[in-house]
């Protein structure tokens, strides 16, 4: 037996072991230095944590839109990132006429949703509309025919927002309503954390009990398992399709939404390094998988907010939020090499795609 | 009668689609920023070409379904044309109704009145729908014409707007012999041709269209480019006439066209490059710029007199630097190739954009700042020198980058046909049947990024040499967008599809640098009209094309 183990070893196994080691040993070293340190106290760790927590809400309703996409076509929606972008974008011009109108001031709850919903519709009419010009006519194309195409939409549709609406970015209006910390079990927390944190989570339920309880959730299913049997089981195939996409743009203008609220920024080029994040993170929980998808988001979002303290400071690294993307992208890197079925999903990386 | 009324349907959801790609150019800036770049004198601007060339090409389109019927022809463009004119009178309207300005920030008062045609709102409305039936209509009229009246027409009209777009620059390159260049000043009014000029184009392209249609046809002879007129002596010749032309270009084209050259040349070594990775090893890499970027730095490293004493205790040569740039860049093929090889498809190219951005952002951060300079780069990189002369400016350096082209050329030709070159192809049919077939997965694969890593680093190796100074952001993701771009549009693992595209991705807009704003936008949206409309390419290779178009099932299915 033992001959047959070390038969199926090859170099390459071997080089991705040493380099795992090296990278493990970094980490831990790292890790036990910032500790010893003494420079962060337990405030400062909770600080972290939360933003990191709140930070992954946001890239887990993003991943969300990649995993239920690559559920049912099995391909990566390059576009997602801008779909995310257009919503805010979109609704801060609404925002900001509220705001003049003075809306905002007498109303400021009933505005915020007023705003998030047409974030929300704004993404969708943008992925309902790319799915069905850039996607839909390429159904049977070979695979690298619709990448190509959302590589190409996802630019179009970043340079027509900075030609439209300008290069600058735009400041989302200040609300006193989300200001101010509040005290929950006994924590400080930011009062938009919390508020972040509760709607996405809230989101996330609806769209669990969306595909896992309804009706329109088990034709998404089905198609997902099956598309040519569930079109004889007279499921309009297209029509679920454009759904999920649908599904997928509402939560990535409200993840959008749920950004510019906290930054108060928005910018034609917002999109594309939380939607390579989110990618991540899907990828992370295991893509094609709902629960991973929020796991994963939550998941990437701590280690990118507490990892560059944590790991590299105590290598006397300077700066080292300069390099918060290096780590999630090697992450990804990582995980797609020695786990690619992620954390929850099935083998997925290497097989199918 | 069922027929002809889904027929003035489709004519109207064609108008509505060009109104709406209209209104779009318009909010996007580009017919204002252009109303003053003039192509034919002060009878036509360039915002207004792309108005009624977007009218007219869509009116065409629709005539075009007309099939034989000529009446429905004419009828159906006019319809298209009149409400793409009314679907911009509705934008005139708005803008009449509501301050359109804290939205789009292109809706100037300046853009409306170029719109209605410097009339008040109201008669420029009913203006913008009869011009729009006008141009749909001859649109129309034009459809209905013989073939060779038609694309005699179409041809003037394409190379007269052309040659006014171009204008300026052949004024440049005339202008270098000072008595030719005042000759033919009568040609030029402002940045555009003048209406003589346009007039003698227009009669140049009209004789020689008539002279084709009149000329003896020779069945014996073939394409310029056919394979077979480049063989035997007589091939020889136009070889050496090709390469004499190649050589001393520069000198007749000036200063800026020479860069414009090096520009384009340094896109093609790098898509000659790529083509490999993804045109015959079909593994899609969107992190390409990672071994370009690291070919620049180690030349960089190597020659700046600011860092290389700290290491080498000494600054090489360019041509000492260059063999370890495309090394380091080869092996870092090898390096980045290793923990891909077990991926596909999609998850491959965003692994490798991830690596792309990882190289990107350690160069500008803090860590490496000693030794590679950080966000300030490094300055003061050597210029290639022989014997006492330095290539030092762009007209010389060009004679390098050909250099280097020529031999990219030549090895990715001869690897094309070589063993390896099979093994590549077939591994982008199907890995399983190709490692079954006796291809071992890992080396090919692992060669293939070599090759196309060791092409970058050339291209970043002379790149550096050319600017002399390089920072971090010179090496973005647009790059490796750039390059994939420019391979896809010019046919996929195709080597003269890679010369096309980089001329018309690269070349193009460096000559129309008024468009610098929008080069991106066009290229997402040209991306998209590939993939959907010609999927092989401007200049396809034979194998890739038939690849394209088997209708084969997605992975996906074959599995469930």
């Amino acid at each position: 037996m033992t001959k047959s183990w070390l038969k199926r070893v090859s170099a390459t196994d071997v080089v991705m072991w040493v380099v795992s080691l090296i990278i493990a040993g970094i980490v831990i070293y790292g890790s036990i230095s910032s500790l010893q340190s003494g420079k962060y106290d337990g405030n400062t760790w909770k600080d972290l944590i939360v933003y990191g927590l709140t930070q992954g809400s946001i890239y887990a309703l993003i991943a969300l839109g990649y995993t239920l996409v690559y559920g049912i076509l099995r391909m990566i929606n390059f576009a997602h990132s801008e779909i995310y972008m257009s919503g805010p974008f979109a609704s801060y011009f609404l925002a900001s006429a509220l705001l003049t109108s003075g809306f905002m001031d007498k109303q400021p709850w009933l505005s915020l949703i007023l705003v998030a919903l047409f974030a929300m519709f704004s993404s969708m009419v943008i992925a309902v509309s790319v799915e069905r010009i850039a996607y839909r006519p390429l159904r049977k194309a070979p695979r690298l025919a619709p990448l190509i195409t959302a590589i190409g939409a996802s630019f179009f549709i970043q340079y027509v927002f900075k030609g439209l609406f300008g290069a600058g970015v735009k400041n989302y209006p200040e609300l006193d309503v989300l200001k101010g910390q509040v005290n929950i079990f006994g924590l400080e927390m930011y009062r938009i954390h919390v508020i972040v944190l509760i709607s996405a989570v809230g989101l996330m339920a609806l769209l669990y009990t969306l595909v896992m309880k309804t009706k329109l959730g088990k034709a998404m299913r089905a198609v997902s398992e099956d598309k040519d049997s569930a079109a004889l089981m007279g499921i309009n195939v297209d029509q679920i399709i454009s759904t999920t996409f649908a599904i997928g743009g509402v939560l990535a203008g409200a993840a959008g939404f749920l950004y510019a609220i906290m930054f108060r920024q928005v910018s034609w080029y917002m999109g594309f390094i939380p939607g390579l994040k989110a990618f991540t993170a899907a990828v992370l929980g295991g893509i094609g998988n709902i629960p991973g998808a929020m796991l994963g988001g939550l998941f990437l979002g701590l280690i990118e907010s507490i990892g560059p303290t944590l790991f590299l400071a105590g290598l006397g690294i300077p700066a080292p939020n300069q390099l918060k993307d290096v780590i999630a992208f090697t992450l990804l890197v990582f995980i797609l090499i020695f786990r690619p079925t992620g954390i929850l999903g099935e083998r997925l990386a290497t097989k199918k795609a | 009668m069922q027929q002809e009324k889904s027929y003035l349907r489709q004519a109207l959801e064609q108008g509505l689609v060009g109104g709406a790609i209209i209104v779009l150019i318009a909010l996007l800036g580009i017919v204002e920023a252009f109303k003053e770049r003039s192509i034919v004198g002060t009878v036509l601007s360039m915002g207004q070409t792309f108005i009624i060339g977007t009218q007219f090409l869509i009116s065409y389109r629709t005539a075009r379904k007309a099939g034989s019927d000529q009446k429905m022809a004419i009828t159906g463009g006019a319809v298209t044309g009149a409400v793409s004119g009314l679907v911009l009178a509705f934008l005139v309207l708005l803008s009449m109704l509501f301050d359109l300005r804290p939205v789009f920030l292109n809706a100037s008062p300046a853009l409306f009145s170029i719109l209605a045609f410097g009339q008040s709102q109201i008669v420029g409305m009913v203006l913008l729908v009869v011009f729009g039936a006008g141009i749909g209509a001859l649109a129309g009229v034009i459809d209905t014409l013989a073939v060779r009246i038609r694309s005699t027409i179409l041809q003037i009209v394409a190379i007269v707007v052309l040659t006014g777009l171009l204008a300026e620059l052949i004024k440049l390159v005339l202008g270098q012999w000072p008595s030719i260049g005042r000759a033919m000043n009568w040609m030029f009014a402002g940045k555009g041709l003048s209406i003589i000029g346009a007039v003698v184009v227009a009669l140049v392209v009209l004789v020689y269209n008539v002279y084709q249609a009149y000329a003896p046809v020779d069945p014996k002879k073939k394409p310029f480019f056919d394979a077979e007129n480049w063989r035997g002596s007589k091939g020889y010749v136009r070889i050496a006439i090709s390469v004499a032309v190649l050589l001393i270009l520069p000198q007749i084209l000036g200063v800026y066209m020479s860069e414009v050259l090096d520009q384009v040349g340094l896109y093609i070594l790098m898509g000659l490059g790529l083509n490999i990775v993804v045109g015959y090893a079909g593994l899609l890499d969107l992190g390409y710029v990672a071994f370009f970027a690291i070919g620049a730095y180690v030349v960089g490293v190597m020659t700046s007199p600011e860092i290389a004493p700290k290491f080498f205790g000494m600054t090489f040569t360019w041509w000492e630097a260059v063999i370890p740039a495309v090394l380091v860049a080869t092996s870092f093929g090898v390096i980045l190739g290793i923990p891909v090889l077990r991926m596909r498809g999609d998850y491959l190219a965003i692994v490798t954009l991830g690596f792309g951005e990882i190289i990107r952002i350690v160069a500008l951060s803090d860590l490496l700042k000693p030794v590679i300079g950080g966000s300030q780069g490094i300055q003061g990189i050597a210029k290639p020198a022989i014997g006492g002369f330095v290539f030092q400016d762009q007209q010389s350096l060009y004679y390098i980058i050909l250099a280097g082209v020529f031999l990219a050329a030549f090895v990715a030709i001869r690897l094309r046909d070589s063993r390896l070159g099979r093994s590549w192809m077939a591994m982008r049919e199907d890995e399983d049947v190709a490692e079954a077939m006796g291809i071992h997965l890992v080396t090919t694969k692992l060669l293939a990024f070599a090759t196309g890593a060791a092409f970058s680093g050339l291209s970043g190796a002379i790149f550096a040499a050319k600017i002399g100074s390089i920072y971090p952001h010179s090496f973005n993701l647009m790059v490796s967008i750039n390059v994939l771009a420019l391979i896809i549009v010019g046919g996929l693992g195709s080597i003269p599809g890679v010369v096309v595209g980089s001329f018309a991705l690269v070349g193009l807009p460096e000559l129309l640098r008024e468009f610098a704003d929008y080069r991106l936008l066009v290229y997402g949206a040209l991306l998209v009209w590939m993939m959907l409309n010609r999927r092989e390419g401007l200049w396809p290779e034979e194998a890739h094309q038939r690849e394209l178009y088997i209708d084969k099932d997605t992975p996906a299915d074959a599995e469930a």
